[in-house]
């Protein structure tokens, strides 16, 4: 537990072995954020082929075997590659900057959790270039499709799950010691950003699931390997099964990508609509019942699977319960913009989309927990609208808001807003043209992971796919919005926006290198 | 200061001992899912997955001439499984507690010899608990070789606790190819 820092070294290390080697909490933030951007691009150039021979109807550009592969590589690298590494990724950088520490708890153990990511994917992705061809099975692996029918691949993924859950585990151990123990004098937990709450909460998911997950994919290695049956019918095991667990986990990790969301959303609105939070002794329950919620809903995944119809009405409710915190959440957002002086730059405006769309996409939820109408809406294209609705403008749209909130602070420059304000719009448009038709197509009963449709999808479909790609290729503006700010810019004060409080805006623009060696204190 | 540092170091890694607890914890707890989860289909019959041989006990033998209930049978071979396999008779009228005895058929059709297993399930699922069978080929696995057909036993009866709602029920058999799993393998594995 080394967390010693040799004093009389103050800059970075120069060249490759800065980053190699770096224990720097802001150093190990940037490289998960661009590791995560690369992921996303690369998650993203996936849904595009996806999107691509969705365009017509009738077999363009892949065959059904690759379509599977993209559909279950989409899934997976934007997951576990893009979305949670992005979270990480503004966890390392702000958690220490929000509560006054000068570094993260266990700076050893961060570099070696960035680290093995890489590793994790390139094992992931190298499937795509092998005979068997990459996981076909959808990024939910469902046994046996998973193990009886999988290609000989199967055994890459499996441990590729094994090293992202082993550096989400390690993440997570690593924020909640430093919330826990590297708080500055004076920061009471009740006085802790929300950004640092959410966080808080969801390492604790994090550590509480993704050992589950291991323990599934572990399960499928003995089966396929070793001659056990957990999945296996034929050797007394149960397919069904494999849901409970995999969902399990599955379940609060829908939680994991949305809840660091909440905690951007509810810094940047009350900045820019210059006034306090409204209600955040609410928030901070209403995330803490979220999470217990999560744990107990999770076989509203599983409504068709014949489950007894006590077990289907306990998960109805308890899922449509959720929407209550979540209700209070919105509520606060509101009211906090409510007779406020609020001013539309970027970060505000990816808020309010973020505040507007992901409700949209909590209303289809509450649609899909209703258990007789699931039946109707399962496996069709309404579920991934729905669950497209919360995490591309629900996390992704928060990623990016956080994203120009803290560039002036991470590089000392200010972003061309204009440029930002478009890349704004194209998004904002692009993802409602890409995911709105598709809850039409759901409710018209198009399946989910076809690569072929009945023609009178056909509209719908062409539309889904042209807003794929306006979506799809504005992230290029993006990563050149976020190089041209690395480069230079009109420079940052340290406050940076006109409404910003907190302790991250105490340090000068850049961030120095080492920041609160010596801890302020906290009124 | 050296001390309130050592405090610091201790109190860290208190935190992180107990968190790498919890996250072991954690991988256990989902092995402990499976266990759990055969329990609590056995205590809901959820599933509808049967119980093992029935021990017949003297208690069994009342049978309540007052009730009849009909018993269907299907057979649906998995994915792959090339066997004719198939009730002798698709449906049966029996009072609870009557001991009755029906059959299947299976043939493999095919050039190998071939290990197969039978999965049962019944619908509807608060019945399951209420089939018992004392006697059933899925108690083991078939062994057929090429162009061998068998004729297969199952003895059971309804019990007589059978839920009053309940006056029709579906004993269903799925056909697994388990010819790989016992590859090499003289001895048989009993599943339910």
């Amino acid at each position: 537990m080394a967390t010693g820092h040799d004093d009389h070294h103050h800059g970075p290390a120069k060249g490759i072995t800065r980053w190699l080697y770096t224990t720097n909490h802001k150093d190990i933030g940037s490289m998960y954020l661009w590791f995560s951007f690369a992921m996303f691009l690369l998650g993203g150039t996936f849904a595009l082929v996806i999107r691509a021979e969705l365009f017509q109807p009738g077999l363009q550009f892949v065959d059904p075997n690759f379509f599977n592969q993209m559909t279950t590589m989409h899934g997976l690298v934007m997951v576990f590659g893009a979305v949670m590494p992005a979270f990480v990724g503004l966890a390392n950088w702000m958690i220490p900057l929000m509560i006054g520490a000068p570094d993260m708890a266990l700076p050893r153990m961060n570099n070696w959790s960035f680290w093995i990511l890489p590793f994790a994917f390139a094992l992931l992705a190298s499937t795509l270039f092998m005979e068997a061809g990459a996981p076909n099975f959808g990024w939910t692996f469902y046994a046996p499709l998973s193990t009886t029918y999988a290609p000989s691949t199967v055994t890459f993924f499996i441990f590729a799950i094994h090293i992202m859950g082993a550096s989400s585990i390690m993440g997570a151990i690593n924020i909640i010691a430093t919330i826990q123990n590297l708080r500055a004098p004076g920061m009471t937990y009740m006085k802790m950003p929300l950004f640092v709450w959410t966080w808080l909460i969801t390492a604790y998911l994090l550590i509480a699931v993704m050992p589950v997950l291991a323990g599934v994919v572990t399960m499928m290695l003995f089966d396929i390997h070793f001659g056990t049956s957990f999945f296996n019918a034929a050797g007394g095991g149960d397919p069904v099964l494999f849901q409970h667990v995999f969902w399990f986990f599955g379940h609060p990790e829908v939680y994991i990508m949305i809840l660091p969301a909440f905690g951007v959303i509810s810094e940047i609105v009350p900045t820019f609509s210059r006034k306090k939070l409204f209600g955040y002794d609410s928030m901070v329950y209403a995330t803490s019942s979220i999470a217990f919620l999560s744990f107990i809903v999770w076989a509203h995944h599983m409504f068709t699977t014949g489950m007894p119809l006590a077990g289907e009405l306990f998960f109805m409710y308890a899922t449509m319960l959720i929407a209550v915190p979540t209700g209070v959440k919105v509520f606060n957002w509101v009211t906090t913009m409510f007779k406020g002086s609020i001013t539309f730059e970027t970060p505000m405006l990816f808020a309010i989309a973020f505040v507007v769309l992901f409700t949209c996409g909590g209303f289809t939820g509450l649609m899909l927990s209703i258990a007789p109408a699931d039946f109707q809406y399962h496996d069709t294209y309404f579920v991934v609208a729905h669950f497209h609705y919360v995490l591309v403008p629900g996390a992704v749209f928060s990623i990016m808001a956080a994203v120009y909130y803290w560039l002036p602070k991470w590089t000392g420059n200010m972003y061309d807003e204009n440029l930002g304000r478009l890349h704004f719009w194209l998004s904002f448009i692009g993802i409602n043209i890409l995911f709105f038709p598709q809850h039409f197509l759901g409710l018209a009963g198009m399946p989910r992971r076809i690569p072929d449709y009945a023609l009178q999808f056909a509209d719908f479909n062409m539309i889904s796919s042209i807003g794929a790609f306006i979506f799809g290729f504005s992230q290029l503006l993006f990563l050149f919005i976020v190089i041209k700010t690395v480069k230079g810019g009109k420079k940052a004060t340290a406050e940076v926006w006109e409404g910003s409080h907190g302790l991250e805006w105490t340090v000068p623009s850049p961030a120095p290198y080492h920041t609160f060696s010596t801890p302020p204190v906290v009124k | 200061m050296a001390n309130k540092a050592d405090q610091h170091q201790t109190s860290l890694g208190r935190t992180v001992a107990k968190l790498g607890l919890a996250a072991a914890g954690m991988f256990a707890f989902g092995f402990l899912l499976v266990p759990l989860y055969d329990v609590f289909c056995e205590i809901t019959g959820l599933n509808g997955k049967t119980g093992g041989r029935y021990e017949y006990t003297e208690s069994d033998v009342i049978v309540d001439e007052s009730r009849q209930v009909i018993v269907q049978f299907t057979a649906s071979n998995n994915a792959g499984m090339s066997w004719e396999f198939r009730p002798m008779q698709s449906q049966i009228t029996v009072h609870p507690g009557e001991l009755v005895e029906v059959k299947y058929y299976a043939r493999n059709p095919t050039g190998e010899r071939m290990i197969a297993q039978a999965i049962p399930s019944v619908v509807p699922f608060k019945s399951a608990d209420y089939l018992h069978k004392t006697e059933c080929f899925c108690f083991t696995q078939q062994v057929l070789e090429a162009g061998e057909e068998v004729e297969m036993p199952l003895l059971f009866f309804v019990d007589r606790d059978l839920p009053k709602d309940v006056s029709k029920m579906t004993l269903s058999y799925t056909l697994f190819d388990v010819t790989q799993n016992f590859a090499g393998k003289g001895n048989t594995l009993s599943a339910n």
